[in-house]
């Protein structure tokens, strides 16, 4: 089937004519057709930018020019990465129909490597979930179990790969909104390390925790997508200036002499018996094939989850200051005869543009930063993260690589935990540490539960170690094909 | 549930002063849901206050201090060359704004007189 090819597949057949980038568009805006309306995957779809692109792909490719990495290959972006004249909402009501002046540079990177951009996918509001049931646009559902959620934030992105809607998609981690979703639709998510990947054109959530990172069904494809984007780039000064690695090349060298921590802290209270037994299944036959399994300590992760939400939510709350309606989105017009002042314009404005976890999380944060309780909140939490960070140090000086449950549970049914913010937070317990910490990080599916849900396993690679991350995942996926 | 005491919680004018920070405006409804769910969530925050942190560095940036071989590979010079270049064009960010006069973006009058 067309739509169920790895990226070099496509590519191939794009670059040696035998198909055309078009037929392969056009044929995945068939599937979407087909499926979106029960999924909710894509909130807008660039149907002329993705034709365009295709016909130069496929003159470039009969003329036999040299084609990137992604020739030919359809994809989708989540909607908090802007696009030039294409609908970008962050799945929020206040950016309702908003048209970006500019492109987010790793979908431009993507574009210039061929890609055609198929759509934009929905996610929880300012990609602030852990279930895509915050999405103002309505939630979007697992495709392997249509009554559970695709997880969150980057649901749509995870979705779309899952139910072949793309081939490749970006997504954004904060916190595990990469790699929960991932895990939760049975494709692999990478969250690369921080500053790997210019963050030029996301709409800003936490900005010392946010990354963009891709969504495919092989480890490979991570790698071929991860490599086209990462870099520095000069208008995110928060991208490393290091040289980028060939992502992909321990992609074939198996296990054997891997050391691979396995941290207790992600095995106690909460994590549901079958993920337990699929992680440690998965841990037996890595040491089967020769690595190494050693006990690691994370001693501090049982404060990762307040600590996230401290830091995540203070920054957020400054980040989303500049939704105001002034410059774009929504703004709230006065009722007729009303004298409406600046204040009330602001506040009126982000009242109604906002939805509840967004303004839980602006309130949350604004309290923490606020006079009286910074200290006792948010420097509290940074020195926590230190201190969870200095765990993650310790243990990389004897391993290489972090693996355990992405998730403690499969994909929760929808409406489960909506009203119930805390129990939704607890959904990010193994994901949150890695984030505080800047680590690479991906979630590789190894297995199903008895209910055919997807089960994935998380693996942390140290600072700007993608390669070996990518190393050890590819091991995990050859054991469950 | 015991009732914790070192987090007294959350009351419904602290709620309404930083929503008043935060230029948010909350119904009766949404203020008594928003006490419920901060106090919950600053229950568990309260866990924080089991560790001793008064001689721990805070961590600002989103990657902590690497080993020196690692952190060799970075360009020791991260300042870009302070050098005009073109920016958006006007008429194009214009068109996004809620209103405008071609020129500037309007809001409503800032001063009362």
């Amino acid at each position: 089937m067309m739509t169920r090819l790895t990226i070099d597949e496509v590519r191939e057949r794009v670059v040696n004519g035998t198909q055309k980038a078009a037929d392969f568009a056009a044929s995945f805006y068939g599937v979407i057709e087909d499926k979106n309306p029960k999924v909710n995957a894509y909130l807008a779809l660039s149907n002329e930018r993705a034709m365009a692109q295709a016909e130069r792909v496929d003159a470039m490719a009969a003329k036999g020019e040299s084609l990137g990495a992604l020739a030919g290959v359809p994809v989708g972006i989540k909607d908090v990465l802007a696009t030039k004249g294409v609908a970008t909402t962050a799945g929020s009501k206040i950016l309702e129909g908003y048209l970006p002046p500019y492109d987010c540079t790793a979908v431009a990177r993507m574009e210039a490597a061929g890609a055609i951009v198929l759509g934009k996918l929905n996610c929880d509001e300012f990609a602030m979930g852990s279930s895509n049931e915050n999405s103002a646009y309505g939630p979007v559902r697992n495709p392997v179990a249509m009554d559970r959620v695709p997880g969150g934030s980057s649901g749509g992105s995870a979705a779309a790969v899952a139910a072949d809607m793309a081939v490749a998609t970006l997504g954004t981690d904060t916190g595990g909104s990469i790699r929960q979703p991932a895990a939760f639709c049975g494709v692999v998510g990478v969250m690369p390390t921080y500053g790997r990947v210019s963050r030029y054109g996301l709409i800003a959530f936490a900005s010392s925790l946010d990354k963009i990172g891709p969504l495919t069904r092989t480890v490979k494809d991570a790698a071929t997508v991860l490599q086209v984007i990462a870099g520095h780039d000069e208008m995110d000064a928060t991208s490393s200036t290091r040289p980028v690695p060939e992502f992909g090349e321990k992609l074939e060298r198996g296990v054997k002499g891997l050391k691979i921590g396995v941290p207790a802290e992600f095995f106690g209270a909460g994590l549901d018996e079958e993920v337990r037994a699929a992680i440690e299944g998965t841990l037996d036959k890595l040491r089967a094939q020769g690595a190494e399994i050693v006990p690691v300590s994370l001693p501090h992760t049982k404060y990762a989850i307040p600590t996230y939400y401290l830091v995540a939510t203070a920054e957020a709350s400054a980040n989303l200051a500049r939704f105001d309606g002034v410059r774009y989105g929504l703004r709230a017009k006065p009722a007729a005869g009303e004298v409406q002042t600046l204040g009330a314009m602001y506040r009126e404005t982000r009242s109604r543009g906002f939805g509840p976890e967004v303004k839980r999380r602006i309130l949350l944060g604004t309290y923490a930063l606020s006079a009286g309780y910074y200290d006792a909140y948010y420097k509290k939490a940074q020195q926590m993260r230190t201190l969870i960070t200095r765990d993650y140090l310790e243990a990389f000086a004897k391993v290489d690589v972090i693996a355990g449950p992405t998730t403690p549970t499969t994909a929760f049914k929808l409406g489960e935990k909506a009203d119930d913010p805390v129990a939704m937070y607890l959904a990010d317990i193994y994901t949150v540490t890695g984030s505080l910490a800047g680590l690479c990080g991906v979630s590789v599916p190894c297995g199903k539960s008895r209910e055919g849900l997807p089960i994935g396993m998380q693996i942390l690679g140290r600072h700007f170690d993608e390669a070996t991350l990518f190393q050890a995942a590819a091991g995990v996926e050859r054991l469950h094909g | 549930m015991s009732e914790d005491k070192s987090n007294r919680g959350v009351t419904v004018e602290e709620v309404r002063r930083v929503a008043e920070l935060a230029s948010l405006e909350l119904g009766e409804a949404e203020q008594l849901r928003m006490v419920k769910d901060l106090n919950a969530i600053l229950g568990h925050i309260a866990e924080l206050g089991e560790v001793d942190t008064s001689a721990v560095e805070p961590m600002a940036a989103g990657i902590p201090a690497l080993p020196d071989a690692v952190a060799a590979q970075d360009s020791k010079d991260a300042l870009r060359e302070d050098l005009r270049r073109p920016s958006l064009d006007r008429a194009v960010v214009m068109a996004q704004a809620p209103e405008t006069d071609g020129v500037f973006f309007e809001v409503p009058k800032v001063i009362e007189r």
